[in-house]
């Protein structure tokens, strides 16, 4: 299947499927542990018990994608010394420190508090558990908080030194290090990525369940919690979205130069592309639907202000243009859908009829995967648009992969691409089933037996989630044995 | 005491902390097919879902750790063991998700649980042959790996990773020993014998074959004065063994399970001796390996101050869950 490719394609398209697989569990799990801990310490301040059934509802979820993005996770820890060993020799005394520090403040955290969260509300009592959910989504965002600084130190390389070795060797500050100058940028709008990514597979399960019963109040809940998401972090994100952009424009032109699809300079006022099919051979779109002037207006904030084309960069610093042309169109067409969906819903609120609107609910369940859509689509455009290089103009990817042999790496890719399809794929058919499922009151009854000390039974899903369960358990009433 | 060389120890700690406590997962993993399906299955299970995944950051923390204060080790032995690391992370992909799948489809639990047994000696047969692959030595030309890819099967790589399945299964048997009662815990006694008495006599083996492997680490060993440094560890070692099994047989509830570490730290420790002071044996030492002395300073003060804070919780987390596994109110 991968015979005619070369060792180093391979090993890119191989970091490329695993990491877009991690990223994809993370970028629901940041934004939901942070709804569970929102949930939950509702619960406790009201006292309602439909903060807590929804609290037990996606916690179930929760637990199938934490674990799917642990797994997917160790591969990516492990894959920058098997991939891409050049790259880990030169650049670990730079960005090693930053990944221990994440192992050491988030992934412990996250995972020796999971435990707890999942099984433990029993044993530590609301105000201790409430405690480990909180940690739990504290995990998750330092996570992001550390591997981002990473990823944005390749993207824009400061505070570093390089050592007679060739490495990269940290300078005097770590702070100029970690708080490179793309970084802050990548954090906010990531993180509010995670959050909108949540907030619309929520949206859409509530208003799945509001199509088949506007009543039901737990669907009501989440819907409309949701719907707040949508309606005031999505202008928010596409702000972060145009800072960021201004923000590479300066840092890294030759990526923007391609997301515009601008081949061309223009000395007075580019035109912004809407659409077309960029042509690198004769370097120009095709069939280009433009906007005179306003990409120089959006960028530099004047009609007629200059802009440097691809034509100002050498061919063997040009990054791809076609994928980076789509990836960012994709992803700003969801931002502004988000946004329609976030207004629309402010409208409906308005008049009072915001479980009325069977258009709205349709509409939101559509638009229930396209977090997922949008994340992928940035991070492409970020990291194809960062080539021809891995650390931003100081070392080539060609340059950073291992010694490896092509059928080594095309034999571990089909692997990952078997393994990942099938078993991820089958767990996300498990999460759809459970959000197929209308949430109700009394959702895995809080009320227990008094058994033993480890109350795992946690993972132990209720009769309705596993019939069979309940056939090895007959004499169980329903309610013992769901989770927390 | 140069950085360096603390470094070396933190990450042998990372390693060690990971070997023991995800080896009794792993160890419960492997011989999963053996337990009853049903309660049995059930209660094994549980007795580590709530600590596996902090069980296993340990190994997130070898490798990053690895990264980052050796990185040179990191880029050489990865590489030099591709297959072995690929089918180690696949083997913790099942293992992984077969804790939540294995409830969430009562029709394919069957599949599930031999997924989680398949992943775990997937796993663990790869971590003992990537660690005989690293001992019998991996070609270096400049700063990067120059054998085949095929040189990580061997013998002795065999044997190795035989001797790390025979070991987990010893932890596994002797953590299911402390936390179950009954019937089930007098036939995790009967697995702790039999894979306790195998993984003594691997572990002999592996440290016989080390000393006709190497002349180098024979000279550790059998020379004097080196020797009578090192004699205490296979002394110790013996009777530790010998109390371990004199425990599984006493009707012992943690005991076991604290001795079986006690022999995984003296195999450690001798493995440390045989390979002390490279990060690659016989190739890149320590030192060439190192990160400069500003990388392992920042990361040091950062392990300072997590890794107290760390095993407070982790230490925790165990307390909730302490005690026998209940039956989950399967009466
Ligand atoms: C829900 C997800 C989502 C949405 C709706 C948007 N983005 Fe985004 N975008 C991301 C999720 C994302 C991301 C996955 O989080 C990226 C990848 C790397 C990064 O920093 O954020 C990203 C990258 C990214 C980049 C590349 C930065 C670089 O590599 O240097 C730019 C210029 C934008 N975004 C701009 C926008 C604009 C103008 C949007 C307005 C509609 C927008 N994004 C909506
Ligand atoms: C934030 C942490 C991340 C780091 C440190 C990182 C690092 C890397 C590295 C080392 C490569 C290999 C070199 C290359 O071929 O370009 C790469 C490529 C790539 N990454 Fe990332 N990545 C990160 C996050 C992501 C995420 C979350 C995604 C997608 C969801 C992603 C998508 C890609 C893609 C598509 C490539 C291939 C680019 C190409 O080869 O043209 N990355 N990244
Ligand atoms: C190449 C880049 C990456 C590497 C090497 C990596 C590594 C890992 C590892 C080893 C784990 C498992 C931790 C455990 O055992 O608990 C993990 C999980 C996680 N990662 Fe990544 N990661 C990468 C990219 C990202 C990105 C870009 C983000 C977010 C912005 C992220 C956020 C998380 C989170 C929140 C978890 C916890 C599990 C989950 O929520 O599903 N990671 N990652």
């Amino acid at each position: 299947m991968f015979e005619n490719l070369d060792a180093l394609l391979l090993a890119r398209i191989q970091f490329a499927f695993t990491v877009s697989f991690h990223f994809f569990f993370p970028s629901f799990s940041i934004g939901l542990a942070s709804y569970l801990m929102v949930l939950e310490g509702l619960w406790l301040k009201t006292g309602k018990p439909v903060y807590l059934d929804l609290f037990k509802y996606w916690l179930k979820i929760f637990a199938i994608a934490f674990a799917m993005g642990v797994v997917s996770g160790i591969v990516m820890s492990y894959q920058f010394g098997t991939n891409w060993s050049v790259f880990s020799d030169k650049a670990g005394p730079v960005i090693g420190p930053l990944m221990a520090y994440e192992v050491l403040t988030a992934f412990f955290l996250e995972a020796g508090f999971l435990g707890v969260m999942l099984f433990g509300m029993q044993k530590v009592g609301k105000k201790l558990h409430f405690f480990a959910t909180f940690m739990v989504a504290l995990g998750t965002f330092v996570s992001a908080f550390w591997i981002l600084s990473v990823n944005s130190w390749m993207q824009t390389p400061t505070g570093y030194l390089i050592g007679e070795n060739g490495q990269f060797l940290p300078g005097e500050s770590w702070t100029a290090i970690i708080f490179n100058l793309s970084f802050p940028y990548r954090l906010v709008h990531t993180v509010m990525a995670a959050y909108l990514t949540t907030a619309f597979v929520v949206g859409a399960v509530g208003a799945w369940h509001l199509l088949k019963d506007r009543a039901n109040p737990h669907a009501r809940k989440m819907f409309s919690m949701a719907m707040w998401m949508a309606a005031i972090v999505t202008p928010a994100q596409i702000f972060a979205g145009d800072m960021h952009g201004l923000n590479t424009l300066e840092h890294q032109p030759a990526k923007v130069m391609a997301m515009e699809g601008h081949y061309q300079s223009h000395p007075d006022g580019a035109p912004l592309i809407l659409f077309g099919i960029p042509d690198s051979e004769a370097k120009t779109v095709r069939y280009a639907i433009e906007i005179p002037k306003l990409s120089s207006l959006i960028l530099k904030h004047e009609l007629d202000a200059p802009l440097k084309g691809l034509d100002t960069v050498p061919d063997d610093r040009e990054p791809p243009v076609g994928i980076l042309f789509w990836s960012f169109r994709i992803m700003v067409g969801i931002g502004f859908a988000m946004l329609g969906i976030g207004l629309w819903s402010l409208l409906g609120r308005a008049r009072g009829r915001l479980y009325d609107m069977p258009w709205l609910h349709r509409a939101a369940v559509l638009m229930g995967p396209s977090g997922f859509a949008a994340v992928l689509a940035g991070w492409i455009t970020t990291e194809v648009g960062r080539q021809p290089f891995v650390i931003y103009g100081l070392l080539r990817t060609a340059d950073a992969a291992s010694p490896l042999d092509a059928p080594a790496v095309a034999a571990s890719l089909l692997a990952f691409i078997l393994v990942y399809f099938t078993v991820f794929g089958i767990g996300v058919w498990y999460i759809l089933k459970l959000m197929g499922k209308a949430p109700h009151p009394g959702e895995y009854g809080v009320k227990r037996g008094d058994v033993g000390p480890i109350r795992t039974a946690g993972i132990t899903p209720g009769p309705t989630q596993n019939p069979g369960g309940a056939e090895t358990l007959p004499t169980q009433a329903p309610d013992e044995k769901e989770p927390v | 005491m140069d950085l360096t060389v603390v470094w070396a120890f933190i990450i042998a700690f990372a390693v060690f902390a990971y070997v023991v406590m995800d080896g009794f997962d792993l160890g419960i993993g492997i011989l999963f097919p053996t337990f009853k399906a049903g309660r049995e299955r059930d209660r094994a299970m549980n007795s580590i879902a709530p600590v596996w995944d902090g069980n296993e950051t340990w190994l997130v923390l070898g490798g990053g750790g690895l990264f980052a204060a050796f990185p040179l080790a990191y880029a050489v032995i990865l590489p030099a063991t591709y297959p072995l690391i690929i089918a180690m992370l696949l083997g913790l992909v099942f293992r992984g998700v077969a804790f939540e799948y294995r409830w969430r489809d009562p029709a394919h639990q069957a599949f599930w649980d031999m997924a989680f047994s398949g992943g775990s000696l997937v796993a663990a047969l790869a971590q003992g042959m990537t660690l005989g692959a690293l001992l019998q030595g991996i070609e270096v030309e400049g700063r990067a790996y120059a054998g085949s890819w095929w040189d990580w099967l061997t013998p002795y790589t065999l044997l190795t990773g035989l001797g790390t399945v025979a070991g987990y299964a010893l932890l596994g048997s002797t953590w299911l020993i402390w936390k179950l009662d009954g019937e089930e815990q007098a036939h995790a006694r009967k697995l702790a014998i039999r894979w306790g008495a195998a993984t003594i006599v691997l572990m002999g083996a592996v440290s016989l074959y080390n000393i006709a492997l190497n002349a180098d680490y024979a000279a550790r060993w059998l020379s004097a004065p080196e020797v009578y440094y090192v004699a205490p560890v296979p002394i110790l070692t013996a009777i530790v063994a010998l109390s371990m099994l004199r425990a599984i047989l006493k009707d012992r509830n943690s005991k076991p399970f604290w001795l079986g570490i006690a022999l995984f730290f003296l195999g450690m420790s001798g493995l440390g001796v045989t390979i002390w002071p490279y990060a690659v044996p016989e190739s890149v030492t320590i030192w060439e390996a190192a990160a400069p002395y500003r990388s392992q300073a920042f990361m040091l003060v950062g392990v300072a101050l997590t890794l107290p804070l760390i095993l407070a919780y982790t230490a925790w987390a165990y307390w909730v869950f302490r005690g026998k596994v209940a039956d989950e109110g399967y009466h």
